[in-house]
Parts: structure tokens; sequence; C-alpha cells
């Protein structure tokens, strides 16, 4: 183990183990978004809330929340270890400094970015999770939440015929917030500064890095830091100045 | 008359024959031998790092901040070895051939021999260690023509043939630093050598850090200190090299050999105004498109692309029909600093020369061109801001390289024992004219595969008594190099340091430059003690002793340079002939070239110093030829 | 031209140091920045005044010597150029030049503009090097080695160990500098022998002396002065990475 501890704290390790997670968080990304996106259904938020049922129910889900958090937990931890460490590298800065010269915003300000999107999240769980799964206490934005009904006004069962809590309308509920609208859209701007610098960088830092293709990371980076952000972002909007 | 101990018999065993009769050194015994090397260059970082892989323990200095900067990382052009790649008729035989021919019959034969012999081996060495030469499709070495040759056998690695060398011996050297036989010690000048009973036996230190005066026991010292061109001031040289380390040996005993023999290259970006520091070497590759020219008439001062073909000279074409632009660096240096002299000089100055290369681009065109000299274009228009692909190229010579340096022998020992001298700091291979590419050979043969072996000799064959840094002639040298810096810090003067290099190196350049003469060179004798004696009263040498002081080192380096001067310009004064580098214009042909006196002059001059007060005396090496048969070049 | 200098003076290792301003006129638009800076020293000297300490030696962009930060960036407003290199016509008319000394932990301040690039030279000695002794070498052209790489191997092997990448980057990594080397000696089949143990020591030493680590701004491609490209710091990762996973 001895050498897997001194791969992990070199400067390279640590940055291996940074990248890997971010990775992993975006993969997280993609299939969250994926499942939210059913939001949109003109179903009285049938398909959402047996969507968030299943997320909040199914073993192997829980699983890999555990999974989840770790990967949260360990890019958190490495990228402040980063910071740190990095800060302590220069314990006497310049006076005056042309870094834009040299470098894109982005990719200096990632940690500012990362604690921002760490923000959000905080605002995202006790939101959503925290009421929902861990209190039980299910109240959103100070109102209870109720069980869920179909189209037709028919309670909405789960398999094992208990009731499907309606997590639609808490969403719905907490996008007509406008404090709650500003957080979200500024947390989902900084993921797409994040994303942007960080997608490629990671691949850099696993050491794929080509002439020939990492023009192509760099475009789907791209695409992610604009697609993953706004599909996020199309909610808030769609409850708050869409359905108003 | 010196005895250089080079042994006799057919030229081609001289060196196997010597080497097995020189004694070894217990493997053992070797890590209780103390060798100094001073210098970090190709021939002091090679020396080091192989002395090092023997089991010495060797203390190594540099005055950079590493050992990696050491002014042998400025070579541009290549190295030449007898590896005869191309298949076109070059061997060891050739290349020793056109060295001794090249050096106009002022070197020594047996070490040229050697130096050709070991040639091949650097490639070797220096491929293993992960030179990455220049290379052809096929995978192999590739080889260029360089310095007018008749073959092409210079190994390159791009235009920084020079860093990638040393890059090789460095890392050898850094190899042996973390073994634990070599020791480091950058940012350290020697000032000082110590003899003990007429040994060299040690050396005296500055940390330019602390400014601490520090004393090193050895067994022997090795010098590879490099080339003193800087005594001119403006020369192609890192502004760092000197000849302070190489001088103060001398003051203690080691001959001077030839310090008259100076190459001035024809190839440099002239001289831009008075804040100018240094001059930039443009690679001698150039004259092999470029066309040299100046206006017929004198003080004509239209744009170039006003001149008209027919008021143009291509003087070198015109005088040199069969090489054309492509003379030894000796002849094309010379017949600039003439057409300057006759007022058809071109540029603000007067002080330069078109190097043109409209007619190549219309031939080959400009892709090709870029192709080929693209880096060195983009560097000229970086300092002259200057488009080289519209306006022709302005040259002139510039002092880049000393023949001349400290006496050895055959076993690169000085006439101190104990004191080896290699690289540019010696006299040895190069007699009065080197040839491109070669002195990253001499370095590197020297440094990799001379000292080796015949430091075991010194050290095998000679009975060396105990001698630590508390022996009283430690004290004694320590002294006399306190006392010189504190005479200096302590002046109180009103003029830079600056300043009087500045006038040594006009004088120099005037009367010491690419043609001397009697009256010159006796009014530079003159003029240099007299600037010698003004300096040690009107310096001035600001901050302490005791931290970083630029101007100290510099200081120093300065008062050196200014008795190095005098010995130059007697050295030249005695040479009344015209070889190589060093044209005296007593001795030329009807035409106006050089003419060698074999009869008077075929010998070295190794001067010893007796005091600044009194003249040096003179030991001459008597040069033989028996391989070669000195004859007059011709490049007409 | 005339120019106003903003100079970061500092006795010694000990000292705290500060800035000091200084005015300089008539200076000819073909004076190097070195040169320039000669200029103040000499006026400094007439003045009674200890000149300014800086590093430099060949002045022609190869030794590495020179350093300094100037307005904010390694070796000045031009790229692919040393300090050396840069020529006063690249700054403006009565500009204000800040001139600082390379900063990073490692690189301790000893006079003024000099600083202490040691640990460069010990992450060296820690591996950037192939094991052959003096003498011992084979044939040079025994082995071929395909002109592509022997040509990238060059492209790395061009950096001339100045620190500009450490000066550049927001976290003083010296990846770059150690990548160049990495990838000089790894692309090589001579080199191929001690590539893993290499890549593993160096990357050690350099932790060692307190440097930081990438975090792939690419600030340091955009500062070197020889165009060293950030893909030899992919290639040092994948040999870091693989020489402590997979083997
Ligand atoms: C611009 C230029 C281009 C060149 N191109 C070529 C070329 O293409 N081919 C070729 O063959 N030759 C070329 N040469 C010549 C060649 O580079 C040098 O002759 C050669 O590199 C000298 O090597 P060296 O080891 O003897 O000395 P250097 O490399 O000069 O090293 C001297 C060492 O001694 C140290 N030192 C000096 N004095 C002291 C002291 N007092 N105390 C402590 N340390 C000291 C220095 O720190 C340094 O480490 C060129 C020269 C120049 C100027
Ligand atoms: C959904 C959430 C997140 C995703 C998808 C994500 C993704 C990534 C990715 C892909 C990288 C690049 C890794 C590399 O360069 O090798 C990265 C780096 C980083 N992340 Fe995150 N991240 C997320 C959340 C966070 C959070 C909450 C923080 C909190 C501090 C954070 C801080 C950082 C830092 C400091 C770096 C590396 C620093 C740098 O390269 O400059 N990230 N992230
Ligand atoms: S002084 Fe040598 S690189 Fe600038």
């Amino acid at each position: 183990m001895s050498w897997f501890l001194k791969f992990v704290t070199s400067s390279v390790g640590r940055k291996f183990v940074t990248g890997l997670t971010g990775l992993f968080l975006v993969s997280f990304l993609i299939v969250h978004l994926t499942g939210n996106f059913s939001l949109f259904r003109a179903d009285n938020g049938e398909a959402f809330n047996v969507y968030s049922h299943f997320m909040g129910h199914n073993p192997l889900i829980r699983v890999m929340e555990i999974g989840l958090v770790l990967g949260f937990g360990i890019h958190i931890f490495t990228a402040i270890y980063l910071q740190l460490e990095n800060k302590k590298s220069r314990p006497i800065g310049y006076d005056k400094v042309d870094a834009s010269a040299n470098s894109s915003l982005f990719s200096r300000t990632m940690f500012l970015s990362g604690s921002v999107i760490l923000f959000f999240l905080m605002v995202h769980l006790t939101n959503f999770f925290v009421p929902h799964r861990v209190t039980g206490k299910d109240v959103v934005d100070g109102t209870a939440v109720v069980n869920a009904t179909k189209l037709d006004g028919s309670a909405l069962l789960a398999s094992d015929g208990q009731p499907i809590k309606d997590m639609y309308i808490s969403v719905a509920t907490a996008f007509k917030n406008p404090i709650y609208v500003a957080i979200y859209l500024l947390g989902l701007i900084l993921l797409a500064f994040h994303l942007n610098h960080g997608f490629q960088s990671a691949f850099q830092t696993f050491g794929l890095n080509n002439k020939k293709y990492f023009p192509l990371i760099r475009f789907i980076g791209l695409i992610l830091s604009i697609a993953l952000p706004a599909g996020f972002a199309s909610m808030p909007i769609y409850f708050y100045f869409i359905l108003g | 008359m010196l005895d250089s101990k080079c042994p006799s018999g057919d030229i081609k065993n001289r060196w196997s024959d010597h080497k097995t009769n020189l004694k070894l050194v217990n493997p053992a015994n070797k890590r209780k031998h103390t060798i100094i090397v001073v210098g970090t260059g190709l021939a002091g970082a090679s020396a080091a790092a192989s002395l090092g892989e023997l089991g010495y323990n060797v203390l190594n200095f540099c005055f950079q901040d590493s050992a990696r900067r050491a002014h042998s990382i400025a070579a541009q052009g290549g190295i030449n070895a007898a590896k005869n790649y191309k298949n076109d008729g070059d061997s060891i035989y050739r290349l020793f051939y056109d060295t001794v021919k090249g050096g106009d019959y002022r070197a020594r034969e047996s070490n040229v021999y050697r130096l050709a012999e070991l040639s091949v081996n650097i490639i070797d060495q220096s491929v293993a260690t992960g030179v990455p030469f220049a290379r052809e499709y096929g995978g192999y070495l590739d080889n260029r023509s360089f310095g007018g040759a008749q073959v092409s056998r210079t190994f390159y690695a791009r235009g920084q043939t020079g860093q990638q060398l040393l890059l090789g011996a460095y890392s050898s050297l850094m190899r042996q630093v973390n073994e634990g036989t070599v020791k480091m010690y950058e940012r350290y000048e020697m000032l000082d050598l110590v003899m003990v009973n007429g040994y060299a036996r040690g050396i005296i230190a500055r940390n330019l850090v602390t400014g601490a005066i520090e004393k090193f026991a050895g067994d022997a010292v090795v010098l590879g200190t490099g080339g003193y061109g800087n005594v001119y001031f403006l020369s192609t040289n890192a502004m760092g090299s000197n000849v302070t380390a190489a001088w103060r040996a001398h003051k203690r005993g080691a001959y001077f050999g030839n310090p008259c023999y100076v190459q001035i290259h024809p190839t440099c970006i002239p001289v831009s105004g008075e804040h100018q520091s240094k001059l930039t070497l443009m690679s001698e590759s150039l004259r092999n498109d470029g066309r040299v020219w100046v206006p017929k008439k004198a003080g004509d001062k239209r744009h170039p692309s006003q001149i008209p073909e027919n008021e143009r000279d291509y003087y070198l074409e015109e005088r040199y029909p069969s090489f054309g632009n492509l003379v030894p660096r000796d002849v094309a240096s010379r017949a600039a600093k003439k057409v300057c002299d006759e007022g058809r000089g071109v540029g603000a100055s007067g002080l330069a020369v078109y190097l043109d290369f409209g007619a190549a681009i219309n031939r080959l065109g400009k892709e090709k061109i870029k192709e080929k000299y693209g880096n060195l274009f983009d560097m000229y228009e970086e300092i002259t801001n200057e488009n080289p692909y519209e306006l022709p190229m302005r040259i002139y010579p510039a002092v880049h390289y000393t023949m001349g340096g400290l006496w050895v022998d055959y076993n690169l020992m000085s006439n101190v024992p104990g004191l080896f001298v290699l690289g540019e700091a010696n006299f040895s291979d190069h007699g009065a004219n080197r040839l491109g590419a070669s002195a990253l050979m001499q370095g590197l043969a020297d440094g990799y595969f001379v000292i080796p072996y015949t430091m075991g000799g010194y050290i095998g064959g000679t009975k060396l008594e105990k001698v630590d840094t508390n022996h009283p002639a430690f004290e004694e040298a320590v002294k006399s190099v306190k006392d010189g810096i504190t005479k200096l810090l302590n002046n109180g003067g009103t003029k830079s340091v600056d300043y009087y290099h500045k006038k040594l190196g006009k004088i120099m350049w005037d009367y010491v430059g690419m043609s001397r003469n009697e009256e010159g060179l006796k009014k530079a004798i003159a003029e240099i003690k007299e600037l010698r004696e003004d300096y040690h009263k009107n310096v001035r040498v600001l901050g302490e002793g005791e931290e970083v002081n630029q101007s100290l080192e510099k200081a120093g380096r300065v008062a050196d340079f200014l008795e190095l001067g005098e010995l130059m310009a007697r050295d030249a004064l005695n040479r009344r002939e015209s070889c190589g580098g060093h044209f005296r214009e007593e001795s030329q042909t009807e035409d106006n070239e050089a003419k060698r006196d074999d009869e008077n002059f075929s010998y070295v001059a190794a001067w010893e110093f007796k005091g600044l007060d009194s003249e040096p005396v003179m030991h001459k090496e008597e040069l033989a030829f028996e391989y070669v048969h000195p004859s007059q070049r011709s490049y007409k | 031209m005339n120019f106003t200098l903003r100079v970061w003076r500092q006795k010694n290792g000990n000292d705290s140091g500060k800035f000091v301003t200084y005015q300089i006129q008539n200076i000819s638009a073909d004076t190097s920045f070195l040169e320039m800076l000669d200029i103040l020293n000499e006026e400094l000297i007439a003045k009674g005044e200890e000149p300014v300490a800086f590093d430099h030696d060949c002045r022609e962009g190869i030794c590495g010597s020179c350093s300094l930060y100037i307005n904010g960036r390694p070796h000045g407003p031009k790229q692919l150029v040393t300090t050396c290199q840069t020529y006063m016509r690249s700054f403006g008319e009565g500009e204000t030049i800040t001139i600082e000394p390379w900063r990073a932990k490692p690189f301790k301040v000893l006079k003024d503009l000099i600083v202490d690039r040691s640990a460069l030279d010990r992450i060296i000695q820690a591996g950037g090097y192939i094991s052959v002794n003096s003498g011992s070498a084979p044939e040079a052209n025994s082995i071929a080695i395909p002109k592509p790489i022997a040509e990238a191997s060059m492209d790395a092997a061009a950096c001339i160990g100045c620190g500009a990448c450490v000066a550049a980057c927001k976290n003083a990594s010296a990846m770059l500098f150690v990548a160049a080397k990495v990838s000089h000696l790894g692309l090589l089949p001579q080199g191929q022998p001690e590539a893993k143990e290499r890549v593993v020591s160096m990357i050690a030493q350099m932790d060692a002396e307190g440097f930081g680590s990438c975090t792939n701004t690419y600030a340091c491609e955009a500062e070197c002065p020889k165009g060293i490209s950030v893909t030899n710091i992919a290639r040092l990762n994948r040999e870091f990475i693989s020489a402590n996973l997979f083997s």
C-alpha cells in the first residue's frame, strides 16, 4: 500500500485523483441531467416522480450514491489539498502579474469556481436531498411535501403499492423563489467555467494529450461545459420564467 | 627549450602506445585522490564526470549558477568527427591533415592526430548520453559540410550543437554528483592557484554568494576555464568569459602559449551603438548561399536596392575565384576590414559589409531559404529590426575564439606539475587558426578521453606529499587574494570597471586585432600599461565583499585582462610573420596575402611571467612536421 | 526613448527588499533590455550607488542565465525570447517597467534580481541522465532512431533551464522543466532502460524542493522562451502514472 500512498500524495498523483474524480462527477452530471429532463413531460410530474422515487429507493442506486458521495468528497479533498500545497510554493508573490497574457481565466480560477459549485451544491442538497431522504420530514421551502397524483387525479403508487411523494411540486415550488433561482444560475455558470477547463485538463492529467486528437477533447469539453449547465439551467428558467 | 613529451614512432600508434605506458592508479586508491576541476564547459564537465566515474574524489567549480550554463552552451554550428558516414573520403588522417593545415602549421602533429582519432569516440559517447543529433530519414546520423571543409563531417543538433553536447556532459556530471564522486561548487570563482614545493596542490576561490574566500586542496588541478576573447570587450563570448583562472595560474608559474592567436569570425551582427555589450555570431553556414559585397565607390550611402549590379563589388568572389564566399574565416575577416578601411563599408557606422541572399532567393525560392536559415534570419531580425529576406544582411567580423592559452604538453599538463589545462583554455591543437566545429571536438576529447588516462599517469607516477589547506602556502594565497579584493573595494576611484574594459577593448581591437604592425603593437603595449596604472588608481568598485558583488567580480577579471592584453601585444610583436589569425602587415605577399615564415617562427612561444615590472621570458617549443608538410595556404 | 523603472532591490538573502524607482533617458530602441540595465548601472555607479545585480551570461538566449519578471511576465512582453533577447523597441515611450526577480519557494533571492536556481540542478541529479560511463559507448550508428522521434526529443532538449516556467506558473510548478528532460531522454532508445526510475525520482525531487504541482493552466508553455510544449507534461504524467500503477 505504501506505493499507493506515495503515488497519491505526489504532486502528479494528487492531480490524477482530482482528475479521475472530476471525470466521474461529469459522468454523474450527465446521468442526473438525463433523468431530470423528465420534469418537462406534460404529465403533471408523473414521470419525474417515478424517477425520483426510483432514485430514492432502488438499492443499487443507493450503493452508487455512496460512490458519488465519495467521489465528491475525494474531489473536494484533493482540490483543497492541491490548492493549499500550491499556495505554499510561492510564499512571496509578485507585485505585478499579467496572467491573462499566458493563461485562460477559467484555468486560473478552478478553485474559485469549484467553491461556488460547492456552495450551490449545499443549497441544492438542503433543498431536495436532505428533507426528502435524510430527515424524512419532507418539507420544501416551508411547504410539506404531498403524495403525488397522476394526471387523472388518482394516487401515484410504486410497484409495492406505497404512495410516491410529489417531488415535482417541490421542485416547482422551489423554483418560484427568485433567490434560489439566482443561486442556481450562478452555480451553473461557474460549473460551465469549471468544466470548460476541467474536462480537457483531466485528459492532460492522465497523459492523454496528443496533437492529433486533443483538439477533439477540447471540443467535447467545450460542448459539455455549455450543454450540461444549460440543461440544468433550463429547469429553473422553465419553472420561474415560463410557468411563472 | 620546452619538452612536449610527445611520443615518437608511427603517428597512428602514438596515443595507444602512450596509454599503455602510462602508470595506473589502484581503483581502491582513487577516491583518496582529490582532483580539483575548474570549469564546467565541454572540457571541464566531461573531465569532472569521467574522473568521477573512475572513482577519484572530484571538486568541480564554475562561476555561473549552474554547470549547464558554461559558455560552451552557445556553440551553434556543429562538431567534427572523422566517421566518414557520408562515404566521401573522410578519414582520421584527413581530419588530422585538415586541422594541421587549417592551423597554418603552428600546431603539434601528435596532439592533432590524437584529436582526430578520438573524434569518432566523442560522437559515440555523446549519442549514448542522449545528445539528439540531427538524423536522416533512415534514422542514422546526418552530417553537413562546415567551414569550407571538402568533406561532410560535421555532426549537429539544429543550431544548438554546443548546448546539446554540453547537456550530455552535464548530465553525466550530475549523475556523478548523485553518486557522490563529484562535489559541485557553483557560483564560485577561482582566484588563485596554490603551489606547494613546485606542485599545483590547490586553489583559492571566492564564494560569489557569501563572498567568503575559501581554500581547496587536492592532488591535481585541472583548468577548463575557456578562452579570453573578452579582452576585446566586444566579442561573441559570453559576458562572464574571462582569463582569470588561467592568468592567475600563469602568475604562479604556468607558461602562456601563443597569446596573440585570436580568431576573428567574419559573420557577426555589426555593432549598433555605444550601448552594445556583446556581439552575436551568425552561423558561418550563411556564406554557403549569401554573397558578400560592398559598393564599388567609397562613401556610397545609397540604399542597397538602389545600387545597381555593376556598382557592387563582390570582393571575395573577385579575389578568390576558387573559394569565393567560402574562404576561411581569417581571410574573409581581413577582406572585410580592408574594404571598410577603404571607406566602402555600409550601414550607419560604415563598419559592415552586405551578405546578400537576393540571388539565392531568386534561384531557390524564399521557402527553401527559410527552411535552411529561418531561425538565423529570425534572430537577425530580432536584433536589427531589419528583414533579411528583403534587405541584405549587414555583417562584420568579431572576436570569436582564442587559439592561445596555457602551454601544455602531450599529457595536457602545463609546465607546472599537477596543473592540467583542457579545452579553449589551453593552447594546444589549433595552431594559429581553428577550423569551424573543432573546438567542441577538442573540449570533449580532452575531457572524456585524454585526461582520464594522463591523470592516472600523473597520480600513479608521482610521489605526492600529504598537503591540506592548513599549509602556509594556502594562507599566503588567501592573503594575496584578500589584499587584491580589499584594494579594489577601497580604491575610491571615479570610473566604472566597464569604462576601462571598453578602453582596453578599443586598444586591443585597433592594434592587436585583425591586422597588426610593429608600431601599433608598441603603442598598444605602452597604452595598456598606462591604462592599467590608471585603473588601479581610479576604478570605482561599490558594494561589499561579503555578498554578491558583480562589480567586484568584473573588476578582478578586467584587472587580469589589463595584464594579459599587454602580453598578447608582446607576443604579436615578437612574431614577425603572418600566420592564421595573426596577420603582421610587415609579412605579406605581393597581393596582400598572409606570408608565413617557417624558417624563423615554426615554434610555439610560451611566456613565463616575471612580475609586472619585468619583461616576460619566452620559451620556445620547436614544431616539427613529419607528416603534413608546410606550404603557403592559397584560396585563389 | 525614456522609461520609468521600478526595480526590486534587495541587499542579500536576509534583507526584506523593496522597489526602487529610477528614471532612464535617451535609450535607443535597438538597445537590448539588459544593455538598458547596463546603462542604468553605469549611471548608478557614477552617482555612487550600488548597481542592480542580475544574472546574465551569453546574451543570446541560450545559456538560461537571464531571468527577470518584467511587467508581470517572465522574460518580458515578447514570446519565444529570453530577457537578453528583448529589445527596448518592444516597450512604449515613457512606459513604466516593473522588474522583479523570479518568485518561487525554492528560488531564494540572493540579491536584487538574482535568485538561487540550484533546485533545478538537483532535480537533474535525481535522474536526468543516462547512466553510461565515458569510453563504454557503442558505435553511434548502431541504433537507428526514427527522425520524428529524434526531432521530438530535440524539441524537448531545447530547454535552457532558465526557470521561466516556474516563474510563470501560478503554482510555481517545475513540471515543464522536468517534463522536458523526461521527454528528451525518454523518447530516445538509449534513455529507455532508466525511463521509469527517472520519472519517479525526478518528480520526487521536484516535490521535495517545494515546487507546486501542475494544474494545466499552460502558462509555462506560453512563456517558455524555447516554446517547449505541454504535451511533454502529458508524456511525463503518462510515464509517471504507468511507472507507479502499472509496473
Ligand atoms: C557564439 C559561439 C559559437 C561557437 N560555435 C562553435 C561551433 O559551432 N563549433 C565549435 O567547435 N566551436 C564553437 N565555438 C567555440 C566553442 O564553443 C568553445 O571554444 C568551447 O565551447 C570552449 O569550451 P571550454 O570547455 O573550454 O570552456 P567554456 O565552455 O568557456 O567553459 C568555461 C568554464 O570555466 C568556468 N570558469 C572560468 N573561469 C573560472 C574561474 N575563475 N573560476 C571558476 N570557474 C571558472 C566557467 O564557469 C565555465 O564553466 C563557438 C564559440 C562561440 C563564442
Ligand atoms: C459537479 C461537480 C464537479 C465536477 C463535474 C468537477 C469536475 C472537475 C474536473 C473534470 C476537473 C479536472 C481535473 C484535472 O484537471 O485533472 C476538476 C478539477 C478541480 N475541481 Fe472540480 N468538479 C466538480 C466540483 C468541484 C467542487 C465542488 C470543487 C470544490 C472545491 C472542485 C474543485 C476543483 C479543483 C480545485 C480542481 C483542480 C484545480 C485545477 O486544475 O486548477 N470541483 N473538477
Ligand atoms: S543571458 Fe543567456 S539566455 Fe539570456
